[in-house]
């Protein structure tokens, strides 16, 4: 016996899809902002910080990277209240997911500032840079030019891990989906248009990496010293 | 007062030592060529002028500015020293003006009209005025070479160190980053030339020092050093180089 697919139930409750996409885009937006800004300030510390910095920043990137993203939500969600931090469930998931970002990303972000050379970072000191200069001016951009493919498909793991939220209730698109399928007993196409939402959502979310990567790499080449001009972003004309 | 005075400069590396009691004194207008076999301690030597490498004991006063094992004021002190390297350590991502520009730009807050004429200046000095907007990949060795070396004078150091600047290039670009090293030379500049280019150790420096087991071993007038070395050593070192 044949099932016979119908959508119409489903596409009756665009709205509701319409507010959890939306929904799933800010989370993912706003975890991805912190997230990085954690991974990154994290990678730092632990590259070149004070030792004692290093050794938390490692402990933190050990602790997150080895336990699952949901143990971490219902920690922060059903375990901080004992201690007298009570977060909303649209906060639990910002803040789990962000932090869960930002210990991947700092392993990512790290492998970047090592491949840079010694002698480049030598060369901005003796300029007389001081070490967040050379970090900054220096080192960052061919660091994010050597990791920029790593670092998005973390970015897109990270968008679709949001799903993840719907067990405490976190208002996106997943658990927008469970309402709908729950009262129209359409499973299956339910589940098939939330695929299609999530597939549409992380490829503008790639156009949009490539198009920061267009802006971040601009003006960089690869490494010094190459004299074969290899494959590059298209460069600003004369400026 | 001399523009770099090392006394008693020591450091090891573990147990290890590399330089056993450094002394040396440039005067301002002094071009220093400092030789010695790999491992002599010369480009460490180097290296501690400028604080890239701590040591245990001694002091160095470079351009008015003392440094010790504190390691304190290191920044004001590079501002005043300039450096180039083996490696030219362009920074790829930014353009030959942006290269120059950086460190006069966020070391020293210089405005933005004072930093073009600042390029063109010291382009112009190392004879590649057109090559401003260019990217370090974009250049011979040679080329990289000299923008490393406009980069450094972009700082206007009173001091410039030099590190083994022509030994990752071929004879014809080593020329004409010789023919510029020359050129800052006669203008004047105070500079200690880590090399292997005997012939212009011989033309170009004032003074050459020739270092052996981390040990100054010979000094003197260039002259002098090549026509009459006085330890077998440097005997020895100098018939190497002609074979």
């Amino acid at each position: 016996m044949a099932y016979e697919m119908n959508f119409t139930p489903v596409f009756a409750r665009t709205p509701e899809l319409i507010s959890g996409t939306i929904d799933t885009i800010v989370l993912s937006g706003q975890s991805i902002v912190i997230g990085l800004t954690i991974g990154l300030a994290v990678s730092i510390l632990r590259v070149d910080g004070p030792k004692w910095a290093a050794a938390a920043s490692a402990g933190y990137v050990e602790a997150f990277r080895n336990t699952p993203l949901l143990v971490q939500l219902f920690l922060l969600f059903f375990g901080l209240p004992y201690i007298g931090i009570r977060l909303s469930a649209d906060h639990a998931a910002i803040l789990a997911i962000s932090l869960n970002l930002g210990a991947y990303s700092a392993e990512i972000f790290r492998a970047g500032l090592l491949a840079i050379p010694k002698t480049q970072i030598e060369a901005g000191l003796a300029l007389g840079l001081s070490r967040l200069q050379v970090m900054r001016y220096v080192v960052i951009i061919p660091a994010l030019r050597v990791i920029y493919p790593a670092l998005t498909g973390q970015l897109t793991l990270t968008l679709l891990g949001t799903s993840i939220a719907s067990a405490i209730s976190a208002t996106e698109l997943t658990l927008a989906g469970a309402k709908i399928e729950s009262q129209t007993f359409r499973s299956l196409e339910t589940f098939l248009v939330l695929a299609a939402i999530y597939i549409s959502i992380t490829f503008a979310f790639r156009l949009l990496y490539w198009i920061v990567g267009l802006w971040l790499f601009r003006r960089s080449v690869p490494k010094t010293g190459s004299a074969v001009a290899t494959l590059s972003l298209p460069r600003e004309a004369e400026t | 007062m001399p523009a770099l005075r090392i006394e008693n400069l020591k450091k090891s590396y573990g147990t290890v030592p590399v330089l056993k009691g450094i002394n040396l004194a440039v005067e301002n207008g002094d071009v220093v060529a400092v030789i010695g076999r790999s491992g002599s301690g010369k480009s460490t030597m180097l290296r501690c002028i400028n604080g890239l490498e701590p040591f245990q004991e001694g002091s160095i006063v470079v351009a008015g500015h003392r440094l010790d094992q504190s390691r304190a004021n290191l920044r004001d002190l590079r501002k005043e020293v300039g450096m180039v390297f083996q490696s030219y350590n362009l920074f790829p991502h930014l353009s030959v003006a942006e290269n120059i520009m950086l460190a006069p730009r966020v070391v020293k807050g210089l405005p933005r009209d004072q930093r073009e004429l600042l390029v063109r200046d010291v382009l112009s000095r190392v004879g590649l005025a057109e090559k401003a907007s260019a990217y370090p990949d974009e250049l011979s060795g040679g080329q990289q070479q000299r923008v490393a070396i406009a980069r450094s004078l972009a700082m206007k150091p009173k001091v410039m160190l030099f590190d083994e600047v022509t030994s990752a290039l071929d004879p014809e670009l080593t020329g004409e980053v010789l023919k510029t090293i020359a050129e800052l030379a006669e203008a004047g500049m105070t500079m200690v030339l880590v090399t292997h280019e005997m012939g212009f150790a011989r033309r170009v420096a004032t003074r050459t020092v020739f270092m052996h087991e981390g040990k100054i071993w010979e000094e003197g007038p260039s002259a002098q050093i090549f026509a009459h070395p006085a330890t077998p050593e440097l005997r020895s070192f100098i018939a190497t180089d002609l074979k």
